[in-house]
């Protein structure tokens, strides 16, 4: 077997190659498909929101996902209705604040609490932690009363507050701060800069994964909460848009070529923020300066 | 005139001293290897120098300047790091001129600098590249770049080499010994491997256990260690240490062979005798241990034998073109003046 084995290697490895080429590729298309279905699944709201949006109320109710008369009524109405354009400007200014101040406050403590050794740095994790336990829904009660007596009900700062920090980005900065070794601090350190910079120049930079990925989920959770910036508005003027959008619905009826059409443009900040940091989530760049 | 004098340094993690009253004195322009097992308190020495660690008591003086109380960047120091620990987001020009950030000179006067060490370095057409575009000798260049930059009073380098495959190694070894002659720094460097340390050291300082086994050029922690820590740990391959007796000037081993050593001081006491494989050889007629050949590893010029006699296995250098067959009974022998004898107690050379 062995002594034929070697005088036909050519033909026999050429037959076993292309066997477990055509299984390779069966493998191949059950993965494809599957993660086609996957992708249609995900797709499918968002074309049938960009449908409902082109269609005319009557048409509404009609499952199919071709409009039969498409056209841009619904978009003029939603933006020339000078509601929409301040909901979605007061949407923008609390999204990219609390972005911002996450970014770099989540980050600062969550360096703090990697990088600093600290009596009680243990509890204090522990304490920022735990306040992962509680639901939004108990935390709305004592936010309303807080802001109340600040003074801030109705107002952006009211909006705000609750989300400037969060204990879910301080966790996840702390822990990529790990993964940056301590001799690029020390070696910062005897280069003579303080603690803020080697921070702000060092630190920062090598975490840039991380830190585009904390700020595409505050950016997200901001644009699209719902609960708290309901409870603590009570004006049109400070509505944010997941707010102004419900209330195209009233309690006959939903408008929802309109609350679609508001949906499909309220969509575009978040592409337009993911785009902008998902390339630096790829490129992960920590161990290069460290050995190869 | 002295560039870095350490008084009675002792260091504490809690209860454990892990640092014991460590002496040490560089002058200006030397280059002294810190040597040891890992765990022996080699890298935390560093570390107290460089300010990176608090010093528990005990006085460290840069420059005639106590630093115990300075932060790193005043002590007028620069390290490189095992893990070279250039910022990856940084060209090299950068990462090199990351040291002057905080100075004041002039911008024309920093980029002179910069392309000074590009220069020496070999690295000028590096300048404009990231670390992820250079090979592993090329960034410790950089790391090294950097530290030279600042013209600092002591180099302090971290176990430097150890990341670098065993080519690249010993061509690194040869520059940064280049590098020093040129540039005459003081220059105080860590490391676990005793042929850096021999090869490369003006002066060596073997450390164990936190406590300072031995200071002294490579050719005298070599030829007369001062204990048999120091003996067995310098050298490859390891020294011969063999236990016996010695009695008016002839040493008597416990496997029965003998050797006359003139200039013995009288009495009789137990020792144990070391000798290097280099210095063992096999030899006609009665030697100091006999044995048959286990082992042969051919080096070329000369063929390592391991030879089993009672008490283990002892490795001697034999003739490279007809060394003994393995089986062959052997006798080895040793002139007296290269066996050297250690209290068996306390290991201290007697001798």
């Amino acid at each position: 077997m062995a002594a034929t084995d070697d005088i036909r290697p050519t033909s026999s490895g050429l037959f076993a190659s292309t066997s477990a080429k055509r299984r390779a590729n069966m493998g191949q298309f059950i993965r494809w498909m599957i993660l086609m279905l996957l992708g249609i699944a995900m797709v499918m709201p968002i074309v049938y929101m960009i449908s409902t949006s082109l269609k005319w109320p009557h048409e509404i109710y009609d499952v199919s996902l071709i409009p039969k008369e498409p056209h841009l009524e619904n978009y003029t109405f939603v933006l020339e209705d000078g509601r929409f354009y301040g909901w979605f400007m007061n949407s923008l200014i609390i999204a990219v604040i609390t972005t911002v101040s996450n970014v770099i406050f989540d980050s600062l403590v969550g360096y703090t609490l990697c990088k600093f050794r600290f009596p009680g740095r243990y509890i204090v994790f522990i304490a920022i932690l735990s306040t992962l336990m509680i639901p939004t829904e108990m935390l709305v009660i004592p936010w309303y009363l807080m802001s109340q007596s600040f003074g801030w009900l109705d107002t952006h700062w009211g909006i705000m507050f609750p989300g400037l920090m969060t204990a879910f980005g301080t966790f996840l900065m702390k822990q990529f701060f790990e993964t940056v070794p301590d001799d690029f601090i020390e070696a910062a350190r005897i280069d003579g800069l303080n603690e803020l910079q080697i921070w702000w120049t060092v630190a920062m930079p090598l975490v840039r994964p991380a830190l585009a990925a904390l700020a595409i989920f505050v950016f997200l959770g901001n644009w699209t909460a719902f609960i708290w910036p309901l409870i603590v508005t009570n004006s049109w003027d400070m509505y944010t848009l997941p707010v102004g959008l419900s209330t195209f619905a009233d309690e006959a009826d939903v408008a929802w070529e309109l609350v679609m059409t508001g949906a499909a443009i309220s969509t575009i900040p978040t592409l337009v923020v993911f785009l902008i940091f998902q390339r630096f989530i790829i490129r992960g760049v920590v161990m290069a300066g460290l050995k190869g | 005139m002295s560039n870095l004098i350490i008084r009675d340094l002792v260091k504490t993690y809690g209860k454990t001293e892990v640092l014991h009253a460590i002496n040490l004195e560089v002058q200006a322009g030397e280059f002294v290897v810190f040597v040891g097992p890992s765990g022996c308190g080699k890298s935390t020495t560093l570390r107290l120098v460089a300010g990176l660690e608090e010093v528990t008591s005990g006085e460290i003086e840069i420059s005639g300047r106590v630093v115990n109380n300075l932060e790193p960047k005043d002590r007028d120091i620069a390290m490189v790091f095992q893990n070279y620990a250039i910022y990856p987001h940084m060209t090299v020009r950068k990462n090199i001129g990351f040291g002057l950030r905080a100075s004041k000179m002039p911008r024309a006067e920093k980029d002179k600098r910069i392309e000074e060490i590009a220069e020496i370095l070999g690295m000028t057409d590096l300048l404009s590249r990231k670390p992820n575009q250079l090979s592993g000798g090329q960034r410790q260049r950089v790391a090294i770049g950097r530290a030279m930059v600042r013209d600092p009073a002591v180099f302090l380098f971290d176990e430097p080499l150890s990341n670098l495959d065993a080519q690249l190694r010993t061509q690194m070894r040869l520059e940064i010994k280049k590098l020093h002659q040129r540039v005459g720094a003081t220059i105080v460097f860590v490391t676990h491997d005793q042929v850096e340390a021999m090869t490369m050291a003006d002066r060596i300082v073997i450390m164990k256990d936190g406590h300072i086994q031995q200071i002294g050029t490579p050719a005298q922690v070599y030829h007369t260690p001062a204990n048999a820590f120091v003996a067995g740990f310098i050298g490859s391959p390891s020294m011969n240490m063999l236990s016996g007796e010695v009695s008016d000037g002839r040493v008597t081993l416990d496997g029965g062979g003998t050797l006359d050593m003139p200039g013995l001081p009288g009495g009789t006491r137990r020792i144990t005798l070391g000798v290097r494989p280099d210095d063992l050889h096999p030899v006609d007629g009665h030697g100091l241990i006999q044995g048959p050949v286990t082992v042969r590893e051919p080096l070329g010029h000369e063929t390592l034998i391991y030879v089993g006699a009672g008490s283990g296995e002892i490795i001697a250098k034999a003739d490279g073109r007809t060394p003994p067959p393995v089986g062959a009974n052997v006798s080895l022998g040793a002139a007296p003046e290269n066996v050297h004898l250690f209290d068996p107690e306390t290991g201290a050379a007697l001798r």
